[in-house]
């Protein structure tokens, strides 16, 4: 996997960084909490990512390196885990992130004329942001709602039976 | 491309149009109060069941006969833990923690209870490879149990279900496997996108500690449990038994060597026991009515034991899922999705997943278990059909299931990180009228250079299962797919060369 920011030169020094100016109290709290779920604290890498992700929408390098420094591991652990899994995000999104199921179900019941609405109605194309930052939009694999497909989820919220006429009317209720 | 079918859904009651819309959204992720936020899902869960949906997913079940979904007969929304209670719940718990764990193995044992989650293995099997002491308790030290719940298979939505509707269910099998096995810690690793999932199965997991179901000395019987909700963050490799380990350690979710097996040396080292969530669902039911009635419910119809959660999904009239007995067929199945929608034939279908071979009509009427749907070429997978009709072309559908599993590789080995792009470019010039003679032959090489035994797991030969059985069923479409005056042009311009 390629980094997705710039490459950082790994010494066995980490770059001391002041953690308490990076993650909130409650946010150091929480990963301190995610610790004790696992007999090792590398386990809580992930849970860490995603709490952390929760603020901005996605994680930066400073909190990258914060959460390699509260968990006490190293940061090119955390980042190999930042850049594996899709859903951490190592650069900006949106304000809200919509995933298109593009799986074979949704497929077949005529999801990439779907998408092609959501595209032409954002003006954007898969992996992109509308230049006013609400919209991400980025394909996933199978939500598990096939019956009810074509399916996608908005932020937390999953949708189906999604017709190319109700794109517009989902899109307004994220602002 | 045949994708221009309209999505709508031409079964859906007038005016169920706005309703989906404004009713589909599972609860908003804002954590205002616990209770207005659930009344809100309930209301929205019960406006998402399309008013036509026509058999409820029980048939007419009992306990007897449909021991994984019977409770939602009574109780369409989430049972909480009095109902659960009331209706046979933990029943099974408490009758397994009078016995000895030993015990408990040897009656999962003797029903057969074969995984749920694709593989087909014996649960019973399984855990008895986990370290025993000599008075036939598991070893002392530590061991986890880990609930496959990263359902991600493609065309695959049985999990959510149990998981959203019945947690308890799903909790309850897991304190008792974990006694049977002497995990003394338990892990749900879900995937992040069943938030639903995770918010019940989390208040179910408070719920049951409050009564003394999970922590220390459960139920005086000694024995201590503590289980935790892991969600992922995508990835559908983390469906692999040895990646969710890797993942679950927070690392990059490679699958590992085997040997060693997870149940000698798993999590963190340590023995580890990884089921799917149907798997142990089945477990509750199983003690408190033994392995006979368990082998009895297939019926005579399959070798294979107990009920199944069959489904079907793609152009059929009522998508959904049914507990059946194991071994029903296809067929029927099928009928009870209220058959192909209207004008539709059936061209094929995958049995249970994307990483099975299609099957023909003519299969139709063979028994969903684990040995038939094998002898006849395919896997039974996850048991949820998906049906492609006569308008679909193969080409187009076989180049969306290879761009899945290209993007999905875990990028470890070679044949599979750099053979599944390769398969995609192939099969996109071969939809566009733009293939080559021989790239038939190369998808066909493919299948050979990415089959069992030539990638580190078992992701690159289920990718190829679906390529092989098209190009053995439909090779007429990829044929079709090669540019009739390449040869033309090659010609044409040897000569000018000349
Ligand atoms: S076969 Fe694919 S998914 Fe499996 S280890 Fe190799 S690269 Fe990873
Ligand atoms: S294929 Fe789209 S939800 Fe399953």
């Amino acid at each position: 996997m390629i980094l997705k920011n710039k490459a950082r030169i790994v010494t066995d020094q980490q770059p001391h960084i002041n953690v308490e100016a990076v993650l909130t109290e409650s946010e150091r709290a929480a990963l301190h909490d995610f610790m004790h779920h696992y007999p090792d604290p590398r386990a809580a890498s992930l849970d860490s990512l995603k709490h952390v992700q929760k603020r901005n929408g996605w994680v930066d390098d400073a909190q990258v390196n914060a959460i390699a420094q509260v968990l006490g591991i190293s940061i090119p652990d955390v980042e190999g885990v930042a850049t594996f899994y899709n859903r951490i995000y190592r650069q900006p999104v949106g304000r809200h992130v919509i995933l298109l199921c593009d799986s074979i179900a949704c497929f077949l019941m005529g999801n990439e004329s779907l998408a092609d609405v959501f595209k032409k109605q954002l003006g954007i194309q898969y992996g992109q942001t509308t230049p006013d930052g609400r919209f991400t939009l980025l394909p996933i694999c199978c939500l598990g709602n096939c019956d009810k497909a074509p399916s996608l989820m908005i932020d937390e919220d999953t949708y189906g039976l999604v017709s190319r006429a109700q794109v517009a009317e989902v899109l307004e209720q994220y602002l | 491309m045949t994708s221009e079918n309209k999505p709508d859904n031409k079964d859906l009651p007038e005016g169920s149009a706005v309703s989906v819309v404004a009713g589909v959204a599972i609860a908003k992720a804002e954590e205002k109060a616990a209770i207005e936020a659930a009344a809100k899902a309930a209301k929205i869960e019960a406006a998402k069941i399309p008013k036509t949906e026509p058999t409820p997913i029980h048939g007419n079940g009992t306990a007897e006969t449909h021991p994984l979904t019977w409770r939602l007969k009574h109780h369409q929304q989430v049972l909480s833990i009095d109902t659960y209670e009331s209706l046979e719940g933990y029943e099974g718990l408490k009758k397994a923690l009078k016995m000895t764990p030993a015990e408990v193995q040897g009656i999962v044992k003797d029903a057969v209870l074969r995984g749920r989650g694709g593989a087909g293995f014996p649960a019973g099997i399984k855990w008895s490879l986990i370290p025993m002491n000599k008075e036939g308790s598991p070893d002392v030290g530590p061991k986890y149990l880990v609930c496959n719940a990263d359902e991600m298979e493609p065309g695959t939505f049985k999990d959510r279900l149990l998981m959203e509707k019945l947690p308890h269910q799903l909790v309850e099998a897991m304190i008792l496997v974990s006694y049977a096995i002497g995990a003394q810690t338990g892990y749900i690793f879900l995937r992040g996108e069943y938030v639903l999932a995770a918010k019940n199965l989390n208040s179910a997991i408070y719920q049951a500690k409050a009564k003394g179901y999970l922590g220390e000395n459960i139920l005086d019987s000694g024995h201590n449990f503590d289980l935790h909700v892991h969600t992922g963050a995508g990835r559908y490799i983390c469906g692999e038994e040895t990646a969710l380990i890797n993942s679950l350690e927070g690392r990059r979710a490679n699958p590992r060597t085997k040997p060693p097996f997870p149940q000698i040396s798993g999590a963190w080292g340590k023995p580890t026991i990884v089921n799917n969530v149907e798997t142990l669902c089945n477990v509750p039911a199983i003690i408190v009515r033994g392995a006979t009635w368990f082998k009895g419910l297939s019926n005579g119809r399959s070798g294979d034991a107990g009920t199944k959660i069959y489904g079907a999904s793609g152009k059929v009239k009522f998508p959904g899922l049914w507990e059946l007995p194991i071994g029903t067929s296809a067929r029927e199945i099928l009928a009870l999705a209220g058959g192909m929608q209207d004008g539709l034939e059936l061209k094929c279908w995958l049995p249970g997943g994307a990483s099975t071979d299609f099957l023909m009509p003519e299969h139709l009427d063979l028994a969903m278990d684990f040995d038939t749907i094998g002898k006849a070429g395919s896997r039974m997978g996850t048991g949820l059909l998906m049906v492609v009709d006569q308008t679909q072309n193969i080409v187009s559908a076989v180049r969306n299931l290879e761009e899945f599993f290209a993007r999905e590789s875990c990028g470890w080995c070679t044949p599979c990180r750099d053979g599944l792009p390769w398969a995609v470019k192939l099969l996109k010039g071969l939809e566009q009228g733009e293939g080559k003679a021989e790239d038939i032959d190369v998808l066909l090489q493919l299948t050979r250079f990415l089959g069992p035994g030539k990638t580190f797991c078992a992701h690159a030969p289920g990718a190829m299962e679906p390529l092989q059985s098209a190009l053995k069923f439909f090779r007429s479409e990829f044929e079709a797919g090669v540019r009739a005056t390449k040869v033309d042009a090659i010609n044409h311009i040897s000569v000018i060369q000349a």
